[in-house]
């Protein structure tokens, strides 16, 4: 009965790791840049959620309803400014920038708020939990981080496979020349793409600050969780996603009921043997290897 | 200076050399240069040959990053994981009772031997996601390291064998062994860049499609500099461990070492042999000045490598190599039209409008 409850433990913070990595899939898919700045990003969202909404006379539970917006549109100026800039060098010039800014933020973060550990404040609710039996344990934060993950998931996948713009977002990352040919403006639809991968790793972020304490260097710790969910469910697939951040999840969790040292190991370990013997992972298309 | 000369169509011919300066300028500074360097703990204070001695492990490091980025393409952000590799086979060697100056060879090869699987699995992916794996790589590596009690577990563990030197003797053997493994890295890395698979590396660094589709084996010469990567920042790990006697995991798997050698590379040139060392340099230089004002050194060095990148992508010293046409230790090749006209190659368009015949290459 043990076991059923890591299980459910490592389901619930899955679905954690699925919302922090969809924008990084999103962004890969559509933009061919892989953000190394993804994580921190998400650590930033939750440090204004802390320091900014206080001033706004709003409880950090609704932090979200402002920050988020807020990480769209900087996505989008990011976007058009350094990351296009960037992709006009070569892909090469994208890593180089977006891992010199995740240090850059790091530090500054560490420079101004010191590397003490932060939470959300969400009051009374974090503490609250569901027990169906003895053993079984979930609390109310984690199963509505799930429930927001996949409502993210499916909200995504109908306005990539419903919406106009979805359907130019998709045309983008098949064919950036056919679809600048055709009269779409490939850079806005970039623009787009990374407002939306900002939007929801600020929400991740938001949502991780409810969950734990984070610190600056959270952000490289996620990222890494984030891309091995992605590369153990299959690279541009979002619902392959959500299956690897849970099958990620599981693997922590009964690496943890054997020896806390070993939660991330478990992880890393199953990350490394999905690459040695299905480097597609489990419902990918062969995109993105050598 | 050597020249060949190769035929081209009806044109004429071409003659290729190696520098278009005479070698004399470097033959004459290197062992002078080489020979101050050699002899500075026993003359400056200790606490500059404590600098200079972090400076070479820097410079080894950031050389061996860009072998990999500058010159076969791979960004890695996961060298962390054989410099603490180096420095822990450094530490198990000493705990062994070797001498721990003999253990740096050791260390170079255990840190080889690991790269030969880990680049089969990193190689199952490219770009990006080559480049997070090899952090997943490093941060299994400490994870590993972290649970072996031997090694000292999370909290470090003391390196042996050092304890009979007094601390001057301490401070200057160490500087020689990180002299000694930076001259070895620097001039190895360009005869290594001079040789059949630094042509393949330089045809990669400036054309990859154009590389395959001449029959470059790309893949091969990738796997080679990853695995001599691999052992040059094992050797740095072990310079380290030696220089600051205590191994501890957190400390020598930092993803820290990897922003430095990315910055440095950025910064300095890559591509470049000289490149890493300036932006040592201007590294050191800048962590010296700011050292009181705690992290900021590396969000300035980080700003800085981002413009750099977008803005200046050759780096420092390539922007100097395009404007003078100097190279300290070259290890690329000259091409010019007609072997006896052009004495002063570097004064292109005189003698270009003199000499050279149509369809004749530049340099």
């Amino acid at each position: 009965m043990t076991w059923t409850n890591v299980v459910i433990q490592g389901v619930l913070i899955g679905g954690f790791y699925a919302l922090f990595a969809c924008g990084l899939s999103l962004m890969f898919g559509v933009l061919k840049v892989i953000n190394l700045a993804h994580g921190d990003i998400a650590v930033v969202a939750a440090y204004v959620a802390v320091f900014l909404t206080p001033h706004l006379h709003l409880p950090e539970v609704w932090a979200f309803l402002v920050v988020v917006p807020l990480f769209g549109l900087i996505g989008y100026l990011v976007q058009r400014t350094l990351i296009q800039k960037s992709i006009d060098r070569d892909p090469f010039t994208t890593l180089l920038v977006t891992f010199g800014l995740s240090v850059v933020i790091e530090n500054l973060l560490l420079e101004i708020y010191s590397a003490n550990g932060q939470v959300v404040n969400i009051g009374s609710l974090i503490s609250q939990s569901w027990h169906p039996t003895s053993i079984v344990y979930i609390s109310y934060v984690s199963l509505t981080v799930l429930g927001v993950a996949v409502l993210v998931l499916a909200l995504l996948q109908l306005f990539l496979s419903r919406t106009g713009m979805g359907r130019l977002i998709r045309a983008v990352a098949d064919d950036r020349e056919a679809a600048q040919l055709s009269g779409a403006n490939y850079r806005h639809v970039f623009g787009i793409a990374a407002a939306i991968a900002f939007a929801t790793v600020a929400l991740a972020g938001i949502a991780y600050g409810m969950m734990t304490q984070f610190a600056p260097t959270s952000g490289g710790v996620n990222l890494l969780f984030a891309f091995e969910a992605v590369v153990i469910g299959g690279i541009g697939s979002l619902w392959g996603t959500l299956v690897g951040g849970i099958a990620l999840g599981v693997a922590q969790q009964i690496g943890a009921h054997i020896n806390p040292q070993y939660q991330i190991l478990a992880g890393n370990l199953l990350f490394l043997l999905v690459l040695a013997v299905r480097p597609q992972g489990l419902f990918g298309k062969k995109t993105a290897f050598a | 200076m050597k020249r060949s000369e190769v035929t081209i169509g009806r044109s004429g011919t071409v003659s290729v050399r190696r520098s278009l300066r005479s070698p004399l300028y470097t033959l004459i500074s290197a062992p002078i240069v080489v020979g101050l360097l050699t002899v500075a703990p026993w003359v400056l204070p200790a606490q500059f040959s404590t600098t200079l001695t972090n400076f070479y492990i820097l410079v080894i490091m950031a050389t061996m990053w860009n072998l990999l980025a500058g010159y076969a393409g791979m960004v890695s952000i996961g060298q962390q994981a054989f410099v603490g590799l180096g420095a822990y086979a450094t530490l198990y060697f000493a705990l062994k009772g070797i001498n721990p100056f003999v253990t740096i060879p050791l260390a170079v090869l255990v840190c080889g031997l690991i790269a030969v699987p880990v680049n089969y699995l990193l190689f199952r992916l490219r770009g990006g996601y080559f480049s997070i794996a090899t952090w997943v790589v490093a941060d299994t590596a400490l994870l590993v390291v972290g649970t072996v009690a031997v090694l000292g577990g999370g909290t470090g563990r003391l390196m042996p064998g050092l304890q009979n030197l007094s601390p001057a003797q301490t401070a200057h053997y160490s500087y020689l062994a990180a002299w000694l493994v930076a001259l070895v890295v620097v001039f190895g890395t360009s005869l290594l860049l001079r040789s059949r698979l630094g042509l393949v590396l330089s045809s990669i660094r400036d054309n990859e499609v154009a590389a395959r589709s001449s029959g470059a084996n790309v893949r091969a010469a990738r796997r080679t500099v990853f695995i001599i990567a691999a052992a040059g920042c094992g050797a740095a790990g072990a310079v380290l461990t030696i220089s600051q006697p205590f191994v501890q995991p957190t400390s020598v798997f930092s993803l820290q070492w990897a922003a430095e050698m990315l910055f440095v590379s950025m910064i300095g040139g890559l591509g470049t042999i000289e490149g890493p060392i300036v932006g040592s340099i201007i590294f050191f230089a800048l962590q010296q000045s700011l050292q009181q004002q705690g992290a900021w050194y590396l969000v300035i060095f980080g700003s800085v490598a981002v413009v750099v990148a977008l803005w200046q992508p050759r780096g420092i010293w390539g922007a100097v190599r395009d404007r003078f046409h100097a190279e300290i230790l070259p290890v690329g090749h000259w091409v010019e039209a007609s072997p006896t006209a052009r004495r002063r190659p570097w004064r292109r368009r005189a003698t270009e409008r003199s000499t050279a015949p149509s369809g004749a290459p530049g340099a």
